[in-house]
């Protein structure tokens, strides 16, 4: 960390960045920005905007269960982030097999899981009336980030971008057609599982900071920009991962400046992107 | 077309390491509803094979039973010359893909993906371009290849997907052509294709059809599906004939194909 911190002196040599919260969360913003431009691209390709949506809505049960856990075993100290991966990674399984089912439609079971869960994460936070000490979560806090966050962050980091590279190409010709893929040897319901836990995982980890209510615009707006101009597959992860990372730095100082959230604020600038690109789209046809 | 016919799989014509795809008793069930059941047919290689039928009776269901994707009861079996079993490579082409228009994959990014590893966000193989170039020239299409998927016709999208499910020939290549959306003329370029390609590669095809004329002319098997199963099976004169058939398509269209099929022998007469 010491080195980042003196790296970022030396660049950046401003009054906003002398501070360590700044630095840290200027570090955070460069590991997940970039991830969830990457991520977007395959969400918004399949349709699945819905589905992220109710992963972030599902780490609010996954907060209730660990305080719950964390009442019946305060010696085990669980961080409410386990808990949190743990249940969005269940949820996510659930949905998929209960999708294969094929019994309604994949938009139904999604809104019947997210809804469930939210209720019962609600209930269990709301009890004895002490939801407030929660509702950091609704907004959420990049400014919060500690180093211990960004060294489990950029091991995440690191895994994403390895298995981006590893299964890409192959998710890709599943989620244009399954039976094509199977006819080429690929094990179409493996990549689903391995995207969508991947998807859980990277949600739950970012929640803290980001907020419950906007990390799914995080995830899709990026996406959604760059498919307005984008021509071919390389383009599309590009200027997404571009929007996503100048997004993530410009709304960072901004909030600093404003004294706004910061995930919001990110999103808010992507969405400023969203419309620019659409107009692009217009003009250029 | 090298051998008649098959009647027994022992035959040493074959260029094509799958000489004969049997499917006995063949049956599909689906969350405990009958699809099909007690399908019987008979591919030998250099066959092409169209299956018809209306609509709902199962005719994509039983390629993808072939292609290993829904689970089946009864028997198939891949025979290769010697009357061993083989795993053939099967060529597929959908009728169409899960994709929204808008969607920025191009047709170099479709082939790209299913023919490296290496990720095609980051980088395409030196060669893939000449590749895929040469694999789109078989089914006319090289122009397509910057295009993006959404932008294609129904046609040209078809003879993509086709180029894809030949690169590398397959031994069996299992077509399952649209209801809708591509033209005649597109229609009769696939068709032409599809019979080239029989003829020089010795291919086992399995082609699903919604147009009875193009397989009466180009298909040397049909097969009808109907009431969840193969209730007939034969030349398309045979076929074309049998009463099952007519009520289904009407008698209109069975008289105008045997009249098609009195001239077409006439006319061999006089040349």
């Amino acid at each position: 960390m010491h080195f980042w911190y003196s790296l970022v002196d030396f660049l950046l040599p401003f009054d906003w960045m002398q501070y360590g919260f700044m630095k840290n969360a200027l570090l955070g913003v460069l590991l997940v920005t970039p991830i969830f431009g990457l991520l977007g691209t395959m969400i918004v390709n399949n349709k699945m905007a819905f589905f992220s949506d109710s992963l972030g809505h599902s780490a609010l049960t996954g907060i209730a269960i660990g305080v719950i856990l964390g009442n019946a075993f305060p010696l085990l100290n669980i961080k409410p982030i386990w808990s949190m991966m743990f249940f969005s990674v269940l949820i996510t399984i659930a949905i998929l097999v209960v999708k294969e089912a094929n019994t309604a439609s994949t938009d139904t079971i999604i809104g019947v899981f997210s809804s469930s869960a939210v209720a019962l994460g609600l209930v269990i936070l709301t009890r004895n009336g002490g939801f407030n000490k929660y509702s950091g979560y609704l907004i959420g806090d990049f400014l919060s980030i500690s180093p211990t966050d960004l060294l489990l962050l950029g091991m995440v980091f690191v895994l994403v971008i390895l298995l981006w590279v590893l299964i890409f190409n192959k998710l890709l010709l599943a989620s244009m057609n399954p039976s094509l893929a199977r006819s080429r040897g690929i094990k179409v319901k493996q990549y689903e599982y391995l995207f969508a836990v991947m998807m859980a995982v990277i949600v739950t980890i970012s929640i803290q900071w980001v907020g419950i209510l906007i990390i799914s615009s995080l995830l899709v707006i990026p996406a959604a920009s760059s498919r307005n101009i984008a021509k071919n597959m390389r383009q599309y992860h590009i200027y997404s991962v571009l929007i996503a990372l100048v997004s993530g730095l410009s709304g960072l100082i901004l909030s600093y400046f404003w004294g706004t959230a910061t995930g919001a604020t990110i999103v808010l600038i992507t969405s400023g992107f969203f419309a620019l690109t659409f107009g692009l789209k217009l003009r250029l046809g | 077309m090298k051998h008649p016919i098959c009647v027994n799989s022992d035959c040493k014509i074959c260029e094509s390491s799958l000489c004969c795809t049997k499917i006995n008793n063949f049956g599909v069930k689906r969350s405990g509803i009958e699809i099909l059941k007690n399908v019987n047919l008979h591919i030998h290689c250099g066959d092409l094979t169209a299956v018809i039928g209306p609509n709902g009776a199962g005719k994509s269901t039983l390629l993808k039973a072939i292609l290993g994707e829904i689970s089946h009861t009864g028997e198939l079996q891949f025979l290769d010359a010697n009357n061993g079993t083989t795993k053939p490579s099967m060529g597929y082409v959908p009728q169409k893909l899960d994709l929204d228009s808008t969607s920025p994959t191009s047709v170099l990014d479709l082939f790209a993906a299913a023919h490296t590893n290496l990720p095609i966000w980051f980088t395409y193989p030196k060669k893939i371009r000449d590749r895929v170039r040469e694999s789109l020239a078989l089914t006319h299409g090289e122009h397509l290849i910057n295009k993006r998927l959404g932008e294609l016709s129904g046609g040209e999208l078809q003879r993509v997907l086709l180029a894809l499910a030949l690169d590398p020939v397959p031994h069996l290549l299992l077509l399952d052509e649209p209801v809708s959306g591509i033209d005649q003329k597109g229609l009769e370029l696939f068709y032409q294709t599809v019979s080239t390609l029989r003829k020089n590669y010795d291919l086992s095809i399995i082609l699903v059809s919604h147009d009875l004329n193009l397989v009466a002319e180009y298909a040397n098997r049909v097969a009808f599906v109907n009431n969840k199963t193969i209730e007939c099976c034969g030349t398309p004169q045979e076929v074309f004939t049998n009463e099952k058939v007519i009520q289904t398509f009407g008698l209109d269209w069975s008289n105008r194909f045997q009249r098609v099929e009195k001239d077409r022998v006439a006319n061999a007469l006089l040349v």
